[in-house]
């Protein structure tokens, strides 16, 4: 049983459907895996400039419990993460997801991999989503050699090019105008893909953002930029930052939908619907309001501008894996114990990267200067007693 | 390899050009070999396959030596193209586009963006003419937004295309610095290797004719520090289309320095592709008494200096790093050693710009070779005046290399 946890948690890479025959060994029959169910999203779509999808979403019980087992994974990891980083394990920058995992499985069952997503530096969750294993998280994250980057990205570089999943940037807002880009280059090989670009509240601030929209607009690109408003941009309220916090509006000539980003099922209608609308129409906003509940770095406490009501409010009132919890059994689709029994074998998985990760070697002293040029051509490089051979140019 | 060629051939001395006009002369080369010598100038072609073969490209007034395995020749004159001499007249800035031009054709990953490229032409025409022939998708015209549109040629490389980024002027590009230093030079480590960046980042700079401060900078100086790009800058129509190519097909972020008075420039380039190596210097003149080190626009206030010195009796070797990241340390080690002695002749400013890092590394590398310490003449470290004699005097002029020289071989 474990083995085979592990085994479909390995391929994870091709269908996020396959581990779940697998993982739950229900002995009550779901009515047929893909029977489709429909489901009304949390609240209606607001919508700018465009005519909003219906609030009903077809799914089916194979994906809904899927759902669940993905964000109980993501949300396990992030908590792990958390205990590595106060064990000291993982340094420097760690931005935790929890409480947005919502945004990334609905988006990623609303479409292919071919299509691609980029995103800032809260990239754990959405690396995973994109096909990423939990043992190249944490190996990354602890700056091993099994990490996606070969340890030397960090927390805030994932990437997965054959899912195409282009990260992971630390620098706030720069990753959109690439995003458009990746758009752009989409347009140009007539992918009929579209690109995702995710950005914060914070930053929706920024001018590059306009910039690249502008240019988007005007060319045509299947773009669609989604703001993650979990209303702090690191210690700032939305309000005390934006003029206009109706980030969806923001594009004025562009169309924008306002989406209840702790709802998947919401998530993934409006991510089908910006998909179509991306591939005839151009670049469209999304707005998901969503919450983190960790502060915005492990180094912020998340309590000092606001109150510790309001995270437990959103908790028990919004919090994604509960709502789909409640879904699941309402609609009889699994039992209390089968899901306790999921997390509990989500929970033992994370524990086991996590192990397997430490045991990952550090890089290699040669791994600085790998990658620094393709094909690494003939640069200076001194060892650390700079008494090192220089690379000779041919 | 290719650096062992270096020494044979020389691109030639450029003879009678004036400091401060360079509009559609005809540049006058006279061949040299060595001092006392006169033969006609030869000069590697390296192939786009890799071979190479030595060329015969005349040029210039004078009567040539012949030379075994080369095209006869015959006196040049002025409006001459005949269709005996092998290659053809083209001034610099339509050798970039016919590079340009050349590798659209050959990759259809290549697309260029910039401000005013496509309909307009290009504000120096380099583009001209390539919108019509390959389609808007491929020749794109950006709003004034080079932060954004930087970003989006750097996004679209990340998936394999190959875009080239205009700066109208290069100082524009100060407003994509990060673009440029956290996302095009540092994605491929961070990645771990698995994303590429093939863009090349070209325009104009350096202290033009009377542009004011903010359109004169030199922006290499800025960029150096950068791990992950290269750099290269072009001096003539021969080089600038084989750097063009080369930085076209490099897997690696290339920023092409282009400078705003050299696109007039007129050369005799030849007919059949070639490229320049990337990470290579350029032997300008073979000599005995000091190695001159300069790149771009003062790789003929060098020469013109150049022809001061030979008549007071002194032979300078001078060398066009071309690479300005990274250095090419191996054909610059080789003259450091039969010389002894360095000037370093630079447009940048004096603080933190190019001639700073390689006076370093030389130091660093060769200081048992060195007679004397290295001489480094840069811009002055003030913003560049618009007045006319002001602007002179912030760049290196020839008599101060000079003068340089004769201190150097005390």
């Amino acid at each position: 049983m474990a083995l085979s946890h592990l085994a479909a948690s390995a391929s994870r890479s091709s269908s996020l459907l396959k581990p779940l025959s697998s993982a739950l060994s229900l002995r009550r029959p779901i009515s047929g895996d893909n029977s489709p169910l429909t489901v009304e999203t949390s609240v209606p779509f607001t919508s700018h400039q465009c005519e909003a999808p219906s609030r009903s979403v077809e799914t089916n019980p194979k994906e809904l419990l899927t759902f669940f087992r993905d964000m109980a994974l993501m949300r396990r990891m992030e908590i792990a993460a958390d205990s590595l980083y106060k064990a000291k394990l993982i340094r420097g920058f760690c931005h935790l997801y929890d409480g947005q995992e919502a945004v990334a499985v609905g988006m990623e069952a609303a479409i292919t991999k071919k299509d691609c997503i980029i995103t800032a530096y809260r990239d754990h969750c959405t690396f995973v989503s994109r096909g990423g294993t939990l043992l190249e998280v944490f190996a990354e994250l602890m700056g091993r050699q099994a990490g996606c980057s070969k340890g030397k990205g960090g927390s805030m570089h994932f990437y997965k090019k054959d899912s195409n999943f282009y990260g992971g940037h630390g620098i706030v807002g720069a990753q959109v105008p690439l995003g458009c880009g990746l758009a752009f280059a989409q347009k140009y090989s007539k992918d009929e893909t579209v690109t995702f670009a995710l950005y914060g509240d914070g930053a929706a601030n920024q001018g590059q953002l306009f910039e690249a929209l502008n240019i988007s607009a005007l060319w045509d690109l299947p773009a669609i930029l989604v703001c993650e408003n979990n209303h702090y941009g690191m210690g700032t309220a939305e309000w005390r930052a934006a003029k206009s916090p109706a980030y969806y509006k923001r594009g004025d000539y562009v169309p924008g939908l306002k989406v209840d980003g702790m709802d998947a099922l919401a998530v993934k209608q409006a991510c089908k619907f910006a998909k179509e609308h991306a591939l005839k129409n151009g670049p469209i906003i999304l707005e998901m309001d969503t919450y983190r509940y960790h502060g915005h770095s492990m180094s912020d406490p998340g309590s000092t501008y606001r109150t510790r009501d309001e995270i437990s409010g959103v908790r028990q009132e919004r919090d994604p894996i509960e709502r789909i919890r409640k879904l699941i059994l309402s609609h009889d689709l699994a039992t209390e114990k089968e899901l306790k029994d999921v997390e509990k074998e989500v929970r033992k998985e994370v524990d086991d990267a996590i192990a397997q990760a430490k045991e990952s070697p550090m890089p290699e002293p040669s791994e600085l200067f790998t990658n620094v040029y393709a094909k690494g051509l003939g640069v200076e490089s001194f060892g650390a007693d700079r008494k090192e051979v220089r690379a000779t140019l041919p | 390899m290719a650096a062992i060629f270096q020494g044979v051939g020389a691109a030639a001395a450029l003879s009678s050009l004036p400091s401060n006009s360079f509009d559609s002369k005809n540049i006058l080369f006279s061949p040299r070999r060595s001092f006392s010598v006169r033969k006609a100038p030869s000069f590697v072609v390296v192939r786009s396959d890799g071979t190479m073969n030595l060329d015969l490209n005349p040029k210039g007034r004078r009567a040539q030596q012949f030379i075994a395995n080369a095209v006869a020749t015959k006196e040049d004159s002025s409006a001459a193209s005949s269709s005996s001499k092998p290659g053809h007249e083209l001034l610099l800035f339509e050798a970039l586009r016919e590079g340009l031009e050349e590798e659209m054709e050959r990759d259809p990953r290549v697309c260029v963006m910039g401000e005013d490229v496509g309909h307009y032409g290009g504000s120096y025409k380099v583009t001209k003419g390539l919108a019509t022939k390959f389609g808007d998708l491929r020749v794109l015209d950006t709003p004034i937004a080079e932060n954004s549109f930087t970003g989006m040629g750097i996004g679209a490389a990340m998936t394999g295309l190959r875009p080239v980024v205009e700066g109208m002027n290069m100082g524009f590009l100060l407003l994509a610095f990060n673009q440029i230093s956290n996302n095009c030079g540092m994605l491929h480590y961070t990645s771990g290797g698995q994303f590429t960046i093939p863009i090349v980042i070209r325009g104009p700079g350096g202290v033009g004719r009377q542009l004011g401060a903010e359109h004169s900078q030199r922006l290499e100086s800025y960029f150096q520090s950068v791990p992950g790009i290269q750099m290269v800058a072009c001096s003539t129509p021969y080089n600038a289309k084989g750097l063009m190519k080369a930085a076209l097909r490099s897997e690696n972020p290339v920023i092409l320095f282009e400078h705003v008075l050299l696109y007039n420039l007129k050369e005799r380039i030849p007919d059949e592709d070639y490229i320049c190596n990337l990470e290579e210097a350029e032997m300008v003149r073979p000599g005995e008494h000091v190695t001159i080190l300069t790149y771009s626009r003062m790789r003929y206030h060098v020469m013109q200096a150049a022809k001061t010195l030979v008549n007071k009796g002194y032979d300078p070797e001078v060398i066009d790093i071309r690479s300005l990241k990274p250095f090419d340390l191996y054909t610059i080690g080789n003259s450091v050693k039969k010389t002894h002695r360095v000037l370093i002749v630079e447009e940048c400013m004096r603080t933190g710009g190019i001639g700073a890092s390689l006076t370093a590394a030389i130091t660093e590398n060769f200081h048992d070779y060195l007679d004397a310490p290295i001489i480094c003449l840069s811009s002055q470290d003030v913003p560049t005046p618009y007045a006319g004699r002001l602007e002179e005097w912030t760049v290196v002029q020839p008599a101060q290399i000079v003068t340089a020289v004769e201190q150097l071989c005390q």
